[in-house]
Order: C-alpha cells, then structure tokens, then sequence
C-alpha cells in the first residue's frame, strides 16, 4: 500500500536524498560504466552513511544517487517489507528524499533488496539494487586483491571451477546454494550477492536494471536488461535449482522461495513464502495455503 | 629431428644498476632436448631462468619462441595475457619448493585439473579421470586424488607440481632445482620420473641445478654459469668428462665421490 | 661408402687449472680411417691415449685441432667442431660406442637399458626388447636378471649389458673399449663371433682389446698409437 510522507518533508539540512550532488556524479560515473562492462566491478569512493557497515550501505548509495521525486521505492530484507532493516532503509530515504514507497513489486520502480529477488517478474522501467557484502567471487580462494583483478581481466575464471570441482569432490554435488557465482553476458564472473540460487535464473535476460553496491569492499556493478546471466556448473553436474516439496503454508503458492518459520518448541515448523508480498498478494486474490486463513475483507 | 628451434635466446641480459644479474646469454633449444644450466650460488642461473620464463623481465636481448601456429614470438613483445596463457598451456614451471607451484588447499585432483578447467573443460567426469591417469602416471596412488598436498610428503608434493604441469601437454618445461630439499633416494625416483617423462613426451626443459649428477643424469646439453655469465657450454657428457674452464675444472673435481 | 671414419690431424692436450695450468699432452697429429667391414684395432702401452682417441671420436672428449669425419647418412659431419645437437643425431643414428663402464640409470630395468637405443630410433618398444634378449641371450645373461637394473650386477655382467647395448643397432661405426676385460673365455667368445658378425654386416669396427687373443681374432690391422703421443715428438 502507497503511503503519503508529506509529513516528512521539510527537514532542510539534508540534500535530496543524503548524499551530495558531487557524490551523486560521481557514483553515476561508476553506475555507467558498470552498465557499460556487465559485472565487472567499477571501485567507487563509497561514502560515510547513517548506517555502519555490513547494514546495506552501498546499496543506498546506489539507490541514493539514482532516485528521484517520482520514484516509488520498495524495500525488502529475505525477501521481507517489514523486517527491521526494510523498514529503517525505507524510512530513511522517505524521510531525505520525501518519495512514495510501496511494499508492493509492481507498483514499485526501484526496489533495493538484501539477499533476494522478488517472485514477481520484474519490469522494463524497474530497477533493482542489491546490497553486496563481498563482490568478488574469487576472494575465497585467492584473497590476494592483484591476483584477482588479473584473473578477471584476463578472463582466468580456472580458478572458479576449481572451487566447484572441489564441492562435487567432497559432496557429490556442486553445494554452493547462495551466493552462486554466474556468467556475465559471456565475460565476466560475478557474484550475484548472497541471494539463493534458486534466485540466479531471474537475473538471466531480466527486463529490468540490476544495480550492486558494496559499501564496505567499495565496488558497484550492474547487469543491464537483457543480459544473459548463467550459473557455472559442469557438463555432467549440470546447474540446478532448489526444489521444495511443498506449497506455501499460508498461500499455497508453488515453485517459489520458502522461507522456514518455527512454530512451537515441539519442532513444529511451517514454511512460508520468503516474498512477503507475493504472499499478500496471492491471499488477497483468495489462495489459501494448508495453515492459512481465507483472508477477509481488505483493511 | 625438427629443423626449428623451439627457444631462440639472443644477448640475454639482466642488469640491477652496476650488478650483473645474467649478461650475454645467447643460446637455442629444439624440441627433445634438455638444457641444464648449472652453477653455483649466485652464478646467476636463476635470474636467467626467470628471464627466460618471462617471470622476470630482462633488461636486453630477445627470447623467442616457436609457437604452435607456427610464427615465433618475441616473448617480451607479447601482452601479458598471451604470456600468461602460454604459461598455462604449452609450457610448465617447476618451483624448488612445491608449495610454491601447488595450490595447498585444494585437492590434489583439483590442482592436477586447475589447467584444463582453465582452457576450458567443463566435464567433470572427464577433468577427475585425467587426472587419475596423471596421478598414476607420477607414482601417486590414486585414492589420494582428494587429499589435499598439505597432506603429502615433499617427494609427492614435487611429482603432484609435476603432474599439474604436464596435463596441458606443455612443449617446454621449466625446471628450479627440481629435487632440491629431497632426500636422496626421493631424488632418485623423481629424476627418473622427470627422465621418463621427458622421453616419452618428447618434451624440451630447461632444468636450474647445482646437482652435476641431475644435469648428467636429466640433460643433452649443460651451460655453465659463474657471476652472470655462460663460460662453458656444450655437449653434457663433454662438459662433465671433458671439463676445459677452470671453474668447471674445479665444479666438476669438487664433486664428491659415492 | 667405403670409409665411414676418417681422423686427420687430431691433436689434444689437458690442461689442469687446479694445477696452475699443467699442460699434459695427450696426442698429436692422429690421422687414420676405419673402412666398412674392417676392425682396427688401438695398440700402444698403458696410458698412451688409446681410451682418449675413442672418446674424442665419440665426442666425449673435445679436440684443439684437426677434424674426425664421419660419414652421417648422406653427408660428413665432422664431430670436432659439430654442435652438440648434431653430434647426439650422429651417435643415435650412426656411430656407437661401448664404454669400459656401465653408467646407470637408477630404476631401469637391464632389458630396457639395451633396448633404449632402438626405442630412440623409433621402433616399438615390444620389439625393440625382443631383439634385446636375443643378445643377452647370445651373452649368457641369465634371463632372471633381465627386469633388475643392472647397477648392482658384478663387473662381468655390467659389461656383458654394457656390450649387448652397443651391439643391438645397425650404427655403421663401432667403438670398443676394452669389451672383453672382465669376462670369461667362453663371453669372449660370443663377443668375438658378434664383431665378426658386424664386420660381416659392413660395420666399421675401432676398439682397444686388451686381451691378445681376442686381438689376434678380429684385428684386421693395429694401430699404434705411440707414433702419435706427444711424449715421443719431444724425445
């Protein structure tokens, strides 16, 4: 549901949106470029924020430096809108920024989002910011910063499928579930930010703009629309998706992200969709999962 | 016999200020043969196989090389992309100290397969088998391929450095004193391996030693170093039973007789 | 052609550097030739510079002057001023050598060690261990030694590897150092009978026999090496 913020509006000190203009440039400078190289990582001179790090600063600068009076934003945290740090991020830009927000997808035309993409197929005029702890997927194996700016700029990616090899070694499969590495548009090897990899096939030919910012590590980059995006894997361990064996507990909804809820300290436990407004969404148009409620009348 | 040599190596210098690092070194090598350059501390051997492995850059002279498409190259007129991909590809680098040319936390079938995933493999099946036919081929049991070589003895770690460098089928091997630290019936073993390989691949190498046995024993052809420069070179067997300089004289007489 | 081997004019001196220089010469102006099917033989006392002719033919030993032409498939290649390279092809394809010493190599097995020169110029190796037990056969090496390597073998046995090594290809020229030294006289028998075999076959044979009899058995001429040691020119 849209909410009117006028009573936030007024409070001088900050420019539109935090950061100042000169910051702004230059973080579009990097935006750009990452645009124009897809997941190559852009350095950037990430700024001090009202947030330490570790808690989403670099995707509010990139959501600060693209933002405008018309933008509707929506935030969500595992995929939820009301977790606590949705909603502080939320109220901060409406609060330097005065914009509308929505915990609604579609409404929405920038969506900043910790370690998950909505279930909701993205649009041609949206744009998603991740926020990204470590950006470079090789940073595990080869925690020298020389050796791996070389690797990628000489496409050296051996090294990634080491790391892979090394998973089915040891477990028979390839275990990576989050964070799993992808192909970008036939060149560089990004990390996708710890998203599930169940994730990973929405980045793939997106109509949308994908934005990553790392405050900390100080590093953007960018999957522009239309963009292939493919997970490593081997010929005969072939790229796989999680499966859950059943429907969402309170919507019924399939084939989506479920998140884990535990109920009683008896092992009782119930999952749920992880995207709390695809939930919403599907209950209002009257799906009922095994635990859920026939939803009643709209508030 | 190939007409074409594989390395042409012309007035090889390397200079730090005043201090010669090597100078004047000019030589070939064709397909087959084993070039050992032998000296003691500080001849400058090592400092020429760095310039000639592209690790370290010269600071006169030209390395060229025959490559597979038939041109030779100017190693130091190349990108570093290009050299990078030669050194993963047709040519090898053992180190002295194997931690330094194996990857120490990742199994020894990974490490063995780093190279072919590297120019591209993608069947798991397949890398995993190559490199238990390697293992096996270095005298590594193969029920150790998920062992890491944090786990291995010097000698094995030595012939996994060996394994790694050969599954591309490299035409040039380079070597730094390959069995140094070994113990010596772990030499014995190595240099047979190196010796077998050799042959049987048809591979060139350039092998750095103090060790005349391991140039007696591993080479063609031995170039003697002494303050950065060649003084003698030639036939092995010629140099060692023939020595003419006076420190090959004195190299060769100080051997200590078993 | 009919004279694979031809010196002319060699001479060489060592030169001992940890002995401040001391010059010892070893020989001076040697010339001769060895034609196809002829076994020469290198007469002179001990010490006179029989082994170091060998050597210098074989380009273990370096000359100061003149030329040792050998006929290398279709053209001369003249070992004393060859390059290293050349002179390796010139002993795979064409000129052999029997040592007084076994060298081994640590690990390989007798029947390979005189298979190896086969295996370099190409054939199977199946085959080429065929042919070797053919002459360790011939050589009364018993047959349960022949997966050991040789280095632990006494001296009658290294040398017996050391000759089937050298016998076992088609190299249009032999050198023979002392063959027969640490063997019976049955061995020195098949030793002989094999370089009559090779003369027979055109080979042009150049060795140092110690052993008079053997001598008398397969020289065709001797040849005195003292006419050309240093020494005498200076007496």
């Amino acid at each position: 549901m849209t909410q009117e913020v006028s009573q936030y509006s007024g409070l001088a000190s900050y420019n539109f949106a935090y950061l100042d203009e000169q910051t702004k440039r230059m973080i579009r400078r990097a935006i750009l470029k990452a645009i124009a190289i897809p997941g190559y990582q852009v350095p950037f001179a990430s700024r001090e924020m009202p947030m330490p790090y570790g808690w989403g600063t670099g995707g509010v600068q990139v959501t600060a430096s693209i933002i405008g009076q018309e933008d509707v934003l929506k935030v969500i945290d595992q995929g939820a809108d009301d977790t606590t740090n949705a909603v502080s991020i939320r109220a901060f830009f409406q609060k330097v920024a005065n914009v509308a927000v929505t915990t609604h997808t579609r409404d929405a035309t920038i969506i900043q989002t910790r370690h998950r993409i909505p279930e909701e197929k993205l649009q041609e005029n949206q744009v998603l910011v991740y926020q990204v702890p470590i950006p470079e997927p090789l940073r595990f194996l080869e925690p020298r910063e020389t050796e791996t700016r070389k690797m990628h700029a000489l496409e050296e990616y051996g090294l990634m499928h080491v790391k892979l090899y090394e998973d089915i070694a040891k477990n028979g499969r390839i275990a990576t579930t989050y964070a799993y590495p992808v192909k970008v548009a036939g060149r560089y090897v990004m990390d996708p930010s710890p998203t599930p990899k169940f994730d990973n096939p929405k980045m793939h030919m997106s109509e949308a703009l994908q934005l990553f910012g790392a405050g900390r590590e100080k590093r953007i980059y960018a999957v522009p629309p239309f963009t292939e995006v493919v997970s490593l894997d081997f010929e005969d361990h072939p790229f796989e998706i999680q499966t859950f064996d059943k429907p969402c507990a309170l919507c019924g909804a399939e084939q989506v992200y479920l998140d884990e809820v535990i109920l009683d300290d008896k092992g009782g436990r119930m999952f749920v969709c992880s995207d709390t407004d695809h939930c919403e969404e599907r209950r209002e148009h009257g799906h009922v999962g095994h635990l859920g409620v026939a939803k009643e009348a709209a508030e | 016999m190939s007409d074409t040599p594989l390395l042409k190596v012309r007035d090889l210098s390397k200079f730090y200020g005043k201090r010669i690092g090597c100078a004047n070194v000019a030589f070939e090598l064709w397909p087959g043969e084993v070039l050992a350059i032998v000296g003691e501390s500080g001849s400058g051997k090592t400092t020429l196989l760095n310039c000639l492995s592209t690790r370290l850059m010269p600071t006169t002279g030209s390395v060229e090389y025959h490559m597979r498409d038939g041109g030779y190259r100017d190693l130091y007129h190349m990108s570093e992309a290009e050299r990078r991909f030669l050194m993963r590809t047709d040519w090898g680098f053992v180190h002295q100290n194997p931690a330094d040319g194996l990857r120490m936390t990742v199994s020894a079938g990974a490490n063995v397969g780093e190279r072919l995933m590297a120019i591209g493999n993608r069947h798991y099946g397949n890398i995993r088998n190559t490199a238990s036919d390697w293992l096996e081929r270095v005298e590594i049991s193969t029920d150790r391929i998920d062992d890491q070589p944090r786990a291995f003895s010097g000698g094995m770690r030595q012939r996994l450095q060996i394994a790694r460098n050969l599954v591309t089928g490299p035409r040039l091997v380079f070597m730094d004193e390959p069995t140094g630290g070994l113990d010596v019936s772990v030499q014995a073993r190595l240099l047979d391996l190196v010796r077998g390989l050799v042959n049987d691949l048809g591979l060139s190498a350039i092998v750095v030693t103090h060790d005349l046995a391991v140039a007696r024993l591993l080479s063609h052809r031995m170039m003697v170093m002494k303050d950065g420069y060649v003084i003698e070179q030639g036939l092995t067997d010629r140099v060692l039973d023939d020595p003419r300089e006076p420190y090959t004289q004195l190299l060769v007489s100080s051997i200590l007789q078993v | 052609m009919a004279t694979p081997l031809v010196v002319s004019e060699v001479s060489k001196s060592f030169i001992m550097h940890l002995r401040d220089g001391l010059r010892l010469p070893v020989v001076a102006n040697v010339s001769f030739s060895v034609a196809s099917g002829e076994c020469v033989v290198l007469g002179g006392p001990s010490g006179i510079g029989k082994s170091s002719i060998l050597k210098m033919l074989y380009g273990n030993y370096a000359v100061d002057a003149g030329q040792i032409l050998i006929e290398h498939k279709d053209r001369i290649i003249d070992i004393a001023s060859a390059d290293p390279r050349s002179v390796l092809e010139v002993r795979r394809a064409t000129l052999g050598y029997v040592s007084q010493f076994l060298r081994t190599v640590p690990r390989v097995a007798t029947i390979d060690v005189v298979a190896e020169p086969l295996v370099a110029r190409g054939i199977a190796a199946e085959q080429a261990r065929e042919r070797a037990a053919e002459l360790l056969e011939k050589l009364n090496l018993p047959r349960d030694l022949w997966q050991l390597p040789p280095a632990t073998f006494s001296g009658g046995e290294q040398q017996r590897v050391n000759i089937a090594r050298g016998f076992i290809t088609d190299h249009r020229i032999l050198l023979l150092d002392e063959p027969t030294a640490s063997l019976d006289a049955a061995n020195r028998a098949v030793v002989v009978e094999m370089i009559r075999a090779k003369k027979a076959a055109g080979v042009a044979l150049l060795g140092i026999f110690h052993d008079e009899e053997v001598r008398e058995a397969v020289a065709d001429r001797i040849l005195d090496v003292s006419q050309f040691s240093p020494r005498k020119a200076a007496a």
